[in-house]
């Protein structure tokens, strides 16, 4: 099964849209830095529960570029509108990495359209003296040695040659990734602060063995937003929605019934 | 044609091996590899062979600003421009350049150039560059608002040297409620303005502007990528309605110069190839990073493939003509040609590289000034005098 590939314009910008399933409670999921063009057999295990959208945040992918794209705190916005503007409400919100940054970011605004939060290996706080990877000094190779747990993953990865077009959205996401995270590096100083204002049922899922963004944050997320849990994957990097898809679309789908 | 001495200032006592270790001698290179006893002897020694330029006759004496390297050893340069101030008597003083959008308040650089221009009486050349993508990574600026912020910054600095302050600007990197530089440039309206380039082409239409018109360098570059952007760049100038006479077009090139061919390509080779190899050495992650070039040159980076990272020799790097080395004869040779064909009139020498000690510095320096430069000067003089 593949993703409905569909183009939303929000806040002027045309905006990238897979859609699957169709049936259920809707279901946003948030990408990281890598972004979000294909449609992987995670989208799928959550299609066959859930409405799902998966969005390429303007400035990356099959995306424009709006001129009034600056920081996390424009793309929080952008989807308070999307939301608004697509009449969603009750929506389970799933953001990984750089898109668990911004989930909370939505959430601190506003989460009357939210019925749950699920944040994967968020970025958006910095723990002092807990060292986040350089993703942006890494070399394509290094990154790819990073991002899973599993070595032969890692090698199934390192064999594929990408196409040109891959390589191009690669460029383009790269560039609004550093945007948007290079300085202060992939945080915002003040969102540590607000994160007690997110109410909706939260769970934080850490890849014990991440490489890019160390577990020890997953406790810190823990302390700031009240009465969330943490569930730790093992065996697992940076990317569950890759290296343990199963995993961690149940742990969505059960985290989604018990916000019921 | 102008003649310049650019000094780069590398921390030539860099241990060669640190590459065992390390990827490159940029950002990452801990700064244990550093002795300052050896830096305060280079630096005393770097500033001499400056000081010894504008003694020899060179038009213009010039320095530069890298940040976290063992490349260039001027992360203030303006602290070198000072020392040659009072030191030297004639030549320019080139400062090539800041790095606009790493600061935080670029004002400091209108009252840095300023200063400088005024206790020299008007000697200062003002250069401003966006900084090379390794800078990003040390200073944590956000490459990807390195365009913005350095035409803002541009204009808040010609603003603050040409109209009479207090007032306030209103950017968006930069907010000032009082802009009033004191003092005010010696140079009228403002110092001659260089923009170093390694030929970006939205910097080279940026620079022949009609209400620019700033002299376009083409810095450490194959020669015929030297002639493709002074094309570009008179083309554009053209496009303004303007001739990009000689003077607005300069190269920058490492340049040694010794009795026989022989003789300097022996002598230079283990101290340029140490520049190539050792203080130039960086992956493609430090030296592009995202935003820093817009994505259609950051594509045809990637379809060339080239890296800076690749291993080059004396050989490679004459053969393209990116590095001048031979006698008397084959440098005026050189340099005559290459002017003839691409009609620069700045010529920046870097006459010092890599590890390249005093004596060859020194040697080299004056066989240079006192085999080739005068040469063109001989020639330029005889062109103005059948033109009169």
């Amino acid at each position: 099964m593949a993703g409905r590939e569909t183009f939303e314009t929000v806040a002027g910008c045309k905006t990238r849209v897979m859609r699957g399933g169709g049936k259920g409670e809707p279901l946003i999921f948030l990408h990281g830095a890598s972004g979000a063009s294909q449609w992987i057999p995670f989208m799928d295990k959550l299609a066959e529960q859930f409405d799902v959208f998966v969005p390429e945040h303007p400035g990356f992918g099959g995306s424009d570029t709006p001129d009034w794209l600056d920081n996390v705190g424009d793309l929080a916005y952008f989807y308070l509108d999307f939301m608004d503007q697509l009449g969603l409400s009750g929506v389970h919100l799933v953001g990984t990495s750089m898109g668990g940054w911004l989930a909370s970011e939505i959430a601190v605004r506003n989460q009357t359209a939210l019925a749950s939060l699920t944040l994967v290996a968020p970025v958006g706080i910095r723990l002092k003296g807990v060292r986040k990877a350089d993703i942006f000094l890494l070399s394509p190779e290094e990154t790819v040695r990073h991002l899973f747990h599993d070595p032969k993953l890692v090698e199934m990865a390192l064999s594929r040659t990408p196409s040109e077009e891959e390589l191009d959205i690669a460029a383009k996401n790269r560039l609004i990734m550093a945007k948007l995270a290079w300085e202060p590096r992939l945080f915002n100083p003040h969102l540590h602060k607000w994160l007690h204002r997110i109410t909706v049922p939260t769970q934080i899922v850490w890849g014990e063995n991440d490489k890019i963004v160390p577990a020890a944050y997953g406790p810190e997320f823990q302390r700031l937003i009240p009465g969330s849990k943490l569930e730790i994957i093992p065996e697992c990097g940076h990317v569950p929605h890759s290296e343990k898809a199963d995993v961690l679309a149940a742990k969505i789908s059960s985290h989604a019934k018990a916000s019921a | 044609m102008k003649f310049h001495f650019f000094h780069l200032m590398p921390y030539a006592d860099l241990d060669p091996d640190y590459d065992k270790k390390y990827d490159s001698a940029w950002i990452t290179l801990p700064n244990s590899y550093y002795d300052p006893q050896k830096g305060h002897a280079l630096y005393n020694r770097y500033l001499d062979e400056l000081e010894l330029a504008d003694q020899l006759g060179f038009d213009g004496i010039c320095v530069n600003e890298h940040h976290s390297n063992a490349y260039g050893l001027m992360p203030i340069p303006g602290v070198m421009a000072g020392a040659l101030a009072r030191r030297t008597k004639n030549a320019k003083i080139a400062v090539l350049g800041r790095a606009l959008p790493l600061l935080n308040n670029p004002a400091t650089v209108a009252e840095e150039f300023a200063m400088l221009d005024v206790i020299t009486g008007g000697r200062l050349i003002a250069g401003f560059v966006r900084g090379i993508g390794a800078e990003y990574h040390s200073w944590g600026v956000n490459p990807a608002f390195s365009h913005e912020r350095f035409h803002e910054a541009h204009d808040l600095i010609i603003k603050a040297w040409t109209e009479t302050g207090p007032f306030p600007y209103e950017g968006k990197h930069y907010h000032f409620e009082y802009v009033n530089c004191w003092p005010t440039p010696y140079q009228k309206p403002h110092p001659p303005i260089w923009i170093p380039s390694q030929g970006s082409r939205e910097t080279i239409e940026w620079a022949a502007d009609a209400s620019r018109k700033y002299t376009y360098l083409q810095t450490f570059s194959p020669i015929a990528a030297l002639a493709h952007f002074m094309k570009l760049y008179e083309e554009a100038a053209a496009k303004q309605g303007w001739t990009a006479t000689p003077e607005y077009k300069g190269w920058s090139v490492p340049t040694y110069c010794a009795e026989t061919d022989e003789k300097a390509y022996a002598e230079a080779k283990p101290h340029i190839e140490a520049m190539l190899n050792k203080f130039l050495r960086m992956p493609p992650e430090m030296l592009l990073p995202p935003g820093y070039q817009s994505l259609a040159s950051s594509k045809a980076i990637r379809s060339a493939k080239k890296s800076i990272s690749e291993k080059q020799t004396i050989d490679t790097v004459i053969e393209k003509g990116m590095f001048l080395c031979g006698s008397p004869a084959t440098l005026r040779e050189k340099i005559e040609k290459a002017q003839d064909e691409i009609g620069f009139g700045q010529f920046l020498s870097v006459l010092q590289f890599g590890t390249l000690p005093h004596d060859l510095t020194v040697k080299s320096t004056t066989l240079f000034a006192e085999e080739v430069m005068p040469y063109f000067r001989r020639k330029s003089a005889a062109g103005q005098a059948a033109a009169q």
